[in-house]
């Protein structure tokens, strides 16, 4: 197996509160994970889980009360490793007073770019983001949407090896939320290695190749997708239609539950040991047409809410 | 060195979009106000009292910037949080405080060589309708380039002032910063005082801790020659050389410190 791309080793962060006598509150607790190169990472969690704060430590915005952080086999806070990511915070803000292309043209000189091999990174960046005419606007007048594809921008500037994107889709309207999915998954089959944290699961199952979920600061899981998910089936939907009444009357008794979903058509919900194929005989016997048969599998919501929910109140 | 430099470059940039510069304005309104009120209501005196407002005007707006704007360079960096993407890249947070430093030296520079230019010009049409032997009756020419001299050591002067302000606002508040560094400005401008404390009073704990104020405050008093400037007393080149070396290892010293605070610091 390659080096991991990043990896933490016990990684703990304490903040301190309160004014007088400061006490420290742990924001992150002994987080060990390995991101391999290639991977979409997804780092997942509940608000105030510690996601944010993993990302800093990665970044060296905050410094770790122990443990360590490293970023293609360098320490975290090495400036070279700097030159081999890009890294888009939570509701990015940049500087008022710059258009979007001079944001990007001052951190392209921080890469050391020549000026030919800034025009090029530069427009070619803003164009994947479908950042048009606004590109020569002052950043005071960008939306949140238009700021976050510009954060994105900046992130993708230096062409990185590793990607760190804190709340990605924040902001973003659904088409632009469709872009940036089409983006990562790009980014993906370009070999890149991607770290996003997100709550929104739906994006870390369509994305995600591994994922780590955490709450109140600690690793509640973490593994491909699939390993995380109980893969027994937890149950059936079926859907008929042209059933007679008499016919739904008795299917009503064998299921957990019937629902009309349109006109003449239901979806029934089987238990696991409910022999759907029982079923299915005895309603196509009486006339009903099958629409389709579905096992139930557990979800990355459910095994989201499953986690962090293991976790309890004994963190912290 | 070039990472800092392109900083440096930014917050030049940054000054002149937040209109930093709109103060030359009211230095050029001021100037020429005073000159015109000045020379209806003096005979000969007007161009000594002209250099004299010139000079204390660009000190004392160049003390405002430095303080100002070197207070909010680096706070409003991390407040805004613009400095997450920032320091993603590959730069050291030692080289922003540099750039930052540089940058500010770099708009305190064009915005005194422009308040010097206007001072010049203003000097250049009072001093064009006085006749030649009444000219030669002054202390100093009009156009006397000692004034550059005490321009230089106020320039030397604001470049402490920004170090300062620069070292409290690595880990302080912009509020908190600009009362600290205006504390330490106007003490310091009563260093030679503390040194003689104990001519004044008899009290041992106050001499020491005068004493040792003394010795940790820059004296902002040496940097001050423009009455000598005015009144045609000479300044001599060792003088200026020796302040700006005892100005150097004071900004080193604050630059080292706030590199050193702001590298350890948590951006919550």
């Amino acid at each position: 197996m390659s080096a991991p791309a990043i990896r933490t080793h016990e990684l703990t962060k304490d903040f301190p509160v309160g004014f007088w006598r400061p006490r420290p509150y742990r924001a992150l607790d002994r987080l060990s994970i390995d991101v391999a190169p290639g991977d979409v990472f997804g780092f997942l969690g509940p608000n105030g889980a510690g996601k944010t704060t993993t990302l800093k430590l990665l970044m060296q915005l905050v410094f770790p009360t122990s443990g360590t952080a490293e970023i293609l086999g360098r320490p975290a806070g090495d400036v070279s490793v700097r030159r081999r990511i890009g890294y888009l915070p939570e509701n990015p803000y940049f500087y008022d007073h710059l258009t979007a292309e001079e944001l990007l043209d001052y951190y392209a000189r921080l890469f050391g770019m020549s000026a030919a091999e800034r025009r090029t990174r530069i427009l070619a960046t803003l164009d994947r983001l479908g950042i048009g005419a606004e590109r020569r606007l002052q950043l005071r007048k960008f939306s949140k949407g238009m700021l976050q594809r510009v954060g994105i921008a900046q992130a993708l500037l230096n062409d990185p090896e590793v990607i760190f994107l804190d709340e990605p889709m924040s902001g973003l309207d659904p088409l632009g939320r469709r872009d940036v999915r089409a983006l990562i998954l790009e980014l993906r089959d370009a070999g890149r290695t991607i770290f996003f944290s997100s709550h929104i699961l739906s994006d870390a199952e369509a994305l995600c190749s591994r994922v780590a979920i955490v709450a109140k600061g600690r690793l509640a899981g973490t593994g491909r997708l699939a390993d995380l998910q109980e893969f027994a089936v937890l149950g059936w939907e079926l859907v008929v239609g042209n059933v007679p009444a008499d016919a739904l009357e008795r299917v009503k008794g064998r299921a957990r539950r019937v629902v009309t979903i349109a006109a003449d058509r239901y979806a029934i919900d089987i238990a696991p040991d409910g022999h759907p194929e029982d079923l299915l005989r005895d309603l196509t016997a009486a006339g009903a047409t099958l629409v389709s048969l579905n096992p139930v599998r557990e979800t990355l919501e459910d095994v989201f809410v499953r986690r962090v929910a293991a976790v309890g109140d004994g963190a912290r | 060195m070039r990472t800092a430099g392109i900083v440096a470059i930014a917050v030049f940039r940054e000054s002149v979009r937040d209109k930093v510069f709109y103060n030359l304005v009211l230095f050029a309104v001021l100037l020429v106000g005073a000159s015109i009120l000045i020379g209806q209501l003096t005979a000969g005196q007007d161009v000594k009292i002209i250099k004299d407002l010139g000079l204390s005007a660009t000190s004392v707006f160049g003390i405002f910037i430095a303080i100002f704007v070197g207070i909010s360079v680096v706070s409003k960096e991390v407040d805004r949080r613009s400095v997450y993407p920032l320091l993603a890249k590959p730069i050291s947070r030692s080289q922003l405080i540099a750039g930052k430093y540089a940058g500010l030296l770099l708009t305190l520079l064009v915005n005194m060589a422009v308040m010097t230019i206007a001072l010049y010009g203003v000097l250049y049409f009072l001093a064009r309708g006085v006749p030649e032997n009444v000219q030669h009756a002054w202390d100093t020419p009009a156009l006397d380039p000692a004034l550059l001299k005490a321009i230089a050591l106020i320039y030397v002067d604001v470049a402490v002032v920004t170090a300062v302000a620069l070292f409290f606002s690595s880990y302080s508040s912009p509020m908190l910063s600009a009362v600290f560094t205006l504390g330490v400005y106007v003490v310091g401008q009563f260093n030679a005082d503390l040194k003689r404390f104990d001519q004044i009073v008899n009290a041992p704990a106050a001499i020491y801790l005068a004493k040792a104020a003394y010795y940790v405050l820059p004296d902002f008093g040496r940097f001050d020659v423009k009455l000598a400037v005015v009144h045609g007393i000479p300044v001599p080149a060792g003088y200026i050389a020796a302040s700006a070396l005892y100005a150097l290892a004071y900004i080193a010293a604050l630059l080292f410190g706030a590199m050193a605070i702001f590298s350890r610091r948590d951006f919550k």
